[in-house]
């Protein structure tokens, strides 16, 4: 009688036990829901391709496989050399992206809500959004010298016509009845602006933010390129001398990886901080 | 019963023409008087210009010639003492919490923290959204966003309620709640409110005149109806029946009198 009331015990024990510990393995694999499952067999059969391709039809030099540009990549990050073209280009992008963010919201706040604003500055807006950067690289170059500045400055050029353009079109998307009400309820017009126009605003503004940190991206190659001795872009346009395509192949991964990585990072802000604010994600 | 409170005396209202085409007149010798403390039920069929009749009360809009006043002063432009009800929600801040929403009029006008969220609170209390304070927009139904709109405005204490179809996207069932609701908030505010509908049964429902407008362009008045059904007024009474088929009438002539 003892012994089996003993064994129920130790069943009802491990009953309970593995019951404790179930939710909790349960809870972990519905956090993994079938997308991400999706998203790694995506990389990993991407890789896999990548690897078939370049082994099968391609010289090494033509098109290196993941593991030539693994290997290159660790020497790369034990000489610290990736490092230091990716802060550069790290450094390059944000403090040009967040000046031009800084100066396009409110220039584009202002002229969306004052019409003689936007007739005066509109038609620069429309003719130099026209003009890629890196057109202006020389003239930059020259007047400003091929130090940080020039590439800055070209990014903040970047940035700020489409963080300009994005804040115009949000104001003109304000519901009329927002600013009606908001004048009914005894806003002046300057509080209209700081309360209504701009939190209504804000999610134009963060959408073109990111929109102007993809094309960040895109300038500070274009300009390390052509004028720089540094940065992820220099490493690529440098390697081409050199004939050394891994090298090549380890700049697009990081342009890639850092894109991704500023991005999501930006993403999250918007959620975190102005959810509120209807964000398009 | 007291003098004429909000007036729009021979108000005629015309777009800028456009490209030299000029548009037809909306509004042409317009004129209304609304007496303190009535709920006047604007009814009309649709695109006869209500709406610009509000958005001129409101002073969102200026006439092409004629005169509005409030209490006797011009309306020259939006104010404090007039309070507008949208038809769409889209008039909330949605990036404000329900009780910001509510205390917007009063923190524009400079009323101190706690005394403000007090008002709004009360106001809240009074629409039937204790409990939803912190809330966004975006968390409520239709009915209860309209209800924020209702209460926003009454905690700036405004001198008249411009409705503007409040209730015309919600459904029938809330519809009919919200309406019992607005009579019963006049009745504790004593409140002057014009009501603009196309819902013939709203205005039997709600109103102590309804001013039936004429088809446009140049709308004007074409007749005022007292209701002088006793209220609380019930949707099925007699009395009911016969006033929503005595105005129909005249809605239904209106829309036969022109093409």
């Amino acid at each position: 009688m003892k012994s089996v009331r003993l064994e129920e015990q130790e069943q009802a024990r491990t009953v309970t036990g593995s019951a404790a510990s179930r939710p909790r393995l349960a809870k972990l694999f519905s956090k993994v829901r079938g997308e991400h499952i999706l998203y790694v067999a995506s990389i990993v059969g991407m890789i896999m391709l990548w690897h078939v391709i370049a082994t099968t039809f391609f010289k090494p030099q033509f098109f290196p496989s993941p593991l030539m540009v693994l290997a290159t990549g660790r020497e790369m990050l034990a000489s610290r050399e990736l490092f230091e073209h990716m802060g550069i280009s790290l450094q390059r992008i944000l403090t040009g992206f967040l000046i031009g963010s800084a100066i396009a919201a409110p220039a584009g706040l202002i002229m969306g809500s004052i019409r003689t604003v936007r007739a005066l500055f509109d038609p620069y807006t429309q003719f130099f959004r026209f003009v890629p950067s890196i057109a202006w690289l020389t003239p930059v170059v020259l007047w400003f010298g091929i130090g940080e500045v020039s590439k800055v400055l070209i990014i903040v050029y970047t940035t700020t016509f489409i963080v300009l353009i994005n804040t115009m079109v949000g104001v003109a998307h304000i519901a009329p009845n927002k600013l009606r009400a908001a004048a009914c309820l005894g806003a002046t017009p300057v509080r209209t602006f700081l309360h209504v126009t701009l939190p209504a605003t804000l999610p134009f503004i963060l959408t073109g933010m990111r929109l102007a940190m993809g094309n960040s991206f895109a300038t500070v190659v274009s300009a390390e390129m052509i004028a720089a001795d540094a940065g992820l872009g220099y490493l690529i346009f440098n390697s081409r001398l050199w004939m050394a395509t891994d090298k090549i192949f380890i700049g697009i991964v990081c342009l890639g990886m850092l894109g991704l990585i500023t991005d999501r990072f930006f993403r999250y802000l918007i959620v975190r901080f102005a959810h509120q604010y209807g964000p398009i994600e | 019963m007291a003098a004429e409170f909000l007036m729009a005396r021979d108000v005629s209202f015309q777009y800028v023409p456009q490209r030299g085409m000029p548009a037809p007149p909306v509004l042409a010798h317009f004129t209304l008087a609304l007496t303190e403390g009535e709920f006047f039920c604007l009814l009309g069929p649709s695109g006869c210009g209500k709406t610009t009749v509000l958005n001129l009360m409101a002073g969102f809009l200026q006439p092409t010639t004629g005169r509005l006043t409030l209490a006797d002063r011009p309306i020259h432009g939006p104010g404090v003492d007039r309070a507008v009800v949208f038809q769409s929600d889209d008039a909330l801040f949605p990036w404000l919490r329900t009780i910001d929403n509510v205390a917007f009029g009063l923190r524009m006008r400079g009323v101190p923290y706690e005394r403000r969220y007090a008002i709004a609170r009360e106001y809240l209390h009074l629409v039937h959204l204790d409990g939803q304070e912190h809330k966004y927009p975006s968390e409520l139904s239709g009915g209860m966003k309209q209800r924020v709109q209702i209460a926003r405005v009454l905690a700036n204490d405004p001198q008249i309620l411009l409705m503007d179809e409040p209730f015309g996207a919600l459904d029938a069932q809330t519809r009919t709640r919200l309406q019992d609701e607005l009579v019963e908030i006049w009745r504790q505010t004593s409140k002057t409110i014009l009501f603009i509908t196309h819902d013939v049964a709203e205005a039997v429902l709600l109103a102590d005149r309804i001013g039936v407008m004429t088809q446009g362009p140049g709308a004007q008045l074409s007749t005022i109806v007292t209701v002088d059904l006793p209220r609380p007024r019930r949707r099925g009474s007699p009395g009911f029946g016969e006033m929503w088929e005595q105005i129909n009438t005249l809605i239904e002539s209106e829309e036969l009198g022109r093409p």
